[in-house]
């Protein structure tokens, strides 16, 4: 009986071809719709995760001025001292490291290859909190810095503008005044924002002093690069380093900070969250095109309810039991659904493969939202195909056939 | 000459049917006494309203009556209930209608396999049951065609292929030439005889027209609701 239900209700599908068409691209949109949206959605959560974790773990960066977009820029006020980063990571419990950081942008020059290129100053213990990995050669070590070693490690982008293809471990680049061994390649960690973490050359802080810009003054220091202890709350970190700092600055009660600290896990947080809302906000536009597509179904199927109830007529009239009835616009409605949602999630494949690379976040299948969309949208075309056939089916066979 | 006792075809006594309730009601059937045999060919006629497609709705199992009693072939009807009534149709009772009720968009072929799919018949038995069915009624060359490529009177033989197609023991044609020509009611009416005659299907007709009555040995008239007269043409003897 099942079977012959299904022969009929395929012999009635292929009998109403725009029907059946409406129907399946009604479903068949909304499905890939929500796919694709909260698929990308969370392609992009991950992604901007992903880059937030690559400047490091449990970061903390002390930096001069009062702070991001304060009334008081961070020019003119002092910046810090070797020994602050020293005294930091010695007084205060639940830091891991704290590397004292100083930048800046010299001409480098390989051959007839120049550009100009941002260069950190630090010690060795930077590349660990920042966590940069080696591709190729080596690290400097604080045997480099105690000497002051004109050695340096590059990143991806400054290898590539260099030297292209050609091996950079051992060649000699010129940077600013001096000339320096190249002794190690980074792993890229590509784009943070708009800026480019791997357009880098960090080398040993003292060489960077002494042999390319000449130590001026002894508050020479950026910024301080500081490391947590896992499970250590960042906050009171926080509140510690800035009471160490006042003090080391000599701030009275009445002075605001002159300077600030950058937690990369609080921003993770915070940017995770908001791309986590652009996930359930597009979910929710995405479930709209599907009840939208749902009512476009319903509509359908309203549409074509009176001649549906004739035609339950004519086959109550020959012979068909209403359970037969019911059963072949079940399996009508099931199929259509089926198929649609079954497209559906093919196309939403195929988009999410291919705008994921376009927009590069990363792609992850996510069978859960696949099977709630399929759920979903089958429910609805079995609802709404089914629905009016119940009704119809339950009349006298001459109530059907006299419908209009 | 009185006929044999033998269980009748159709049995009613005392057959009412109500449309509506309360104030609303209206009562189309009165009480209706009717005995009809096997291989009979009745004209049911009477004036618009007077209950004719009421009476073949109950008679067919497309409707239920209000009160009363009918058998058929001795089965109480009334005590069956909506799937058995299907199946009565299913195995022993075929319709023609005014309106055709053929599927739209859907062959000859496949109207008329319809009522055999649900008889569970394979593949192969209900195509060539079809085919003969349709050449049967003349329309062999229309296997493939649906039904707005047809006339009206192609269309009703078509209908009739579908009624006659499962060899049912009642044929009930409501008002069959109702919408068709001169010509091919003669040709619709010519088609039923030879049902009744060479197949021995007993053929339940409404029509208000006197001559397509003519056909039938047997013109029950209805008014309001009851029946006026019963009245076998004379030198035809019933079919028992
Ligand atoms: N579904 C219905 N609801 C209410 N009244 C009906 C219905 N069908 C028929 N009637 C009424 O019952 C009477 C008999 O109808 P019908 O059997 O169709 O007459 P006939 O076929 O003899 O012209 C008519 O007065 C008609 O208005
Ligand atoms: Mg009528």
């Amino acid at each position: 009986m099942i079977w012959n239900a299904f022969a009929i209700a395929v012999r009635e599908i292929g009998r109403n071809l725009t029907r059946a068409f409406l129907t399946v691209l009604g479903i068949f949109i909304g499905v890939a719709a929500i796919i694709t949206m909260v698929t990308l959605g969370q392609g992009a959560t991950l992604a901007v995760k992903a880059q937030i974790s690559s400047l490091g773990n449990n970061l903390l960066t002390l930096r001069p001025g009062a702070g991001f977009g304060s009334r008081a820029s961070a020019a003119g006020t002092p910046h810090f001292t070797e020994k602050d980063a020293v005294i930091i990571e010695e007084q205060i419990a639940g830091i891991a490291a704290a590397a004292p950081v100083r930048t800046a942008s010299l001409s480098t020059i390989y051959l007839q290859n120049a550009r100009l290129s941002t260069v950190t100053g630090t010690t060795p213990i930077y590349f660990q909190i920042n966590k940069w990995n080696l591709a190729e050669g080596r690290f400097f070590t604080d045997i480099d810095l105690r000497s002051g070693a004109a050695v340096c490690v590059i990143g991806p982008t400054v290898r590539k503008e260099l030297f292209g293809t050609e091996n950079p471990i051992g060649a000699k680049i010129r940077i600013g005044k001096a000339s320096c061994e190249v002794i190690g390649l980074l792993v890229g960690k590509g784009q943070a924002g708009m800026f480019d973490q791997d357009d880098t050359i960090i080398m040993p802080l003292s060489a960077l002093q002494r042999r390319m810009i000449g130590k001026t003054s002894s508050h020479d220091i950026s910024q301080i690069a500081i490391s947590a202890q896992d499970g250590v709350d960042s906050n009171v970190l926080i509140t510690e380093i800035t009471s160490l700092m006042r003090q080391r600055r000599n701030l009275q009660r009445n002075q605001d900070n002159n300077f600030n600290i950058f937690d990369t896990r609080q921003i993770a947080e915070t940017l995770g969250a908001t791309t986590q809302l652009m996930t359930m906000l597009l979910a929710a536009v995405a479930g709209v095109s599907l009840l939208v597509g749902g009512i476009g179904i319903m509509n359908i199927m309203l549409v074509s309810v009176t001649e549906r109830t004739r035609e339950i007529g004519i086959r109550l009239a020959i012979g068909a039991t209403a359970g037969e009835v019911l059963l072949q616009f079940l399996v009508e409605a099931v199929t259509l659904s089926c198929v649609g949602g079954l497209l559906g999630m093919l196309l939403a494949f195929g988009l999410c493969a291919g705008l994921a690379r376009l927009i590069q976040v990363p792609f992850n299948f996510n069978a859960q939202i696949n099977l709630i969309a399929f759920l979903f949208a089958a429910a609805v075309g079995v609802l709404f195909g089914y629905a009016p056939a119940r009704r119809a089916a339950r009349l006298n066979p001459i109530d059907a056939l006299r419908h209009e | 000459m009185n006929p044999p006792a033998v269980t009748p075809l159709i049995e009613l006594h005392g057959l009412t049917k109500t449309y509506g309730v309360g104030d609303a009601a209206f009562q189309a059937l009165k009480g209706i006494d009717l005995t009809i045999h096997r291989g009979e060919f009745v004209a049911i006629m009477g004036p618009s309203g007077s209950g004719k497609s009421t009476l073949m709705n109950v008679l067919g199992c497309l409707d239920t009556p209000t009160a009363g009693s009918y058998h058929y072939q001795g089965i109480a009807v009334e005590s069956l209930d909506t799937n058995e009534r299907s199946l009565l149709r299913r195995y022993a009772l075929g319709f023609v209608f005014q309106g055709f009720n053929l599927l739209a968009r859907t062959s000859s072929l496949d109207n008329v396999e319809l009522p055999l799919l649900y008889r569970g018949v394979s593949r192969k038995e209900r195509h060539e049951k079809a085919v003969a069915a349709l050449t049967s009624v003349g329309l062999p060359t229309k296997l493939d065609s649906t039904p707005a490529e047809l006339s009206g009177g192609q269309q009703q033989r078509v209908a009739i292929a579908r009624a006659i197609v499962t060899e049912p023991s009642t044929l009930f044609a409501d008002e069959p030439t109702g919408n068709l020509d001169s010509v091919t009611t003669g040709d619709v009416m010519e088609l039923l005889t030879r049902l009744n005659l060479d197949r021995g299907i007993t053929v339940l007709l409404v029509t208000h027209d006197d001559h397509v009555a003519t056909f039938a040995r047997r013109t029950v008239l209805i008014k309001d609701g009851l029946i006026e007269s019963d009245v076998v043409r004379a030198g035809t003897p019933l079919r028992t």
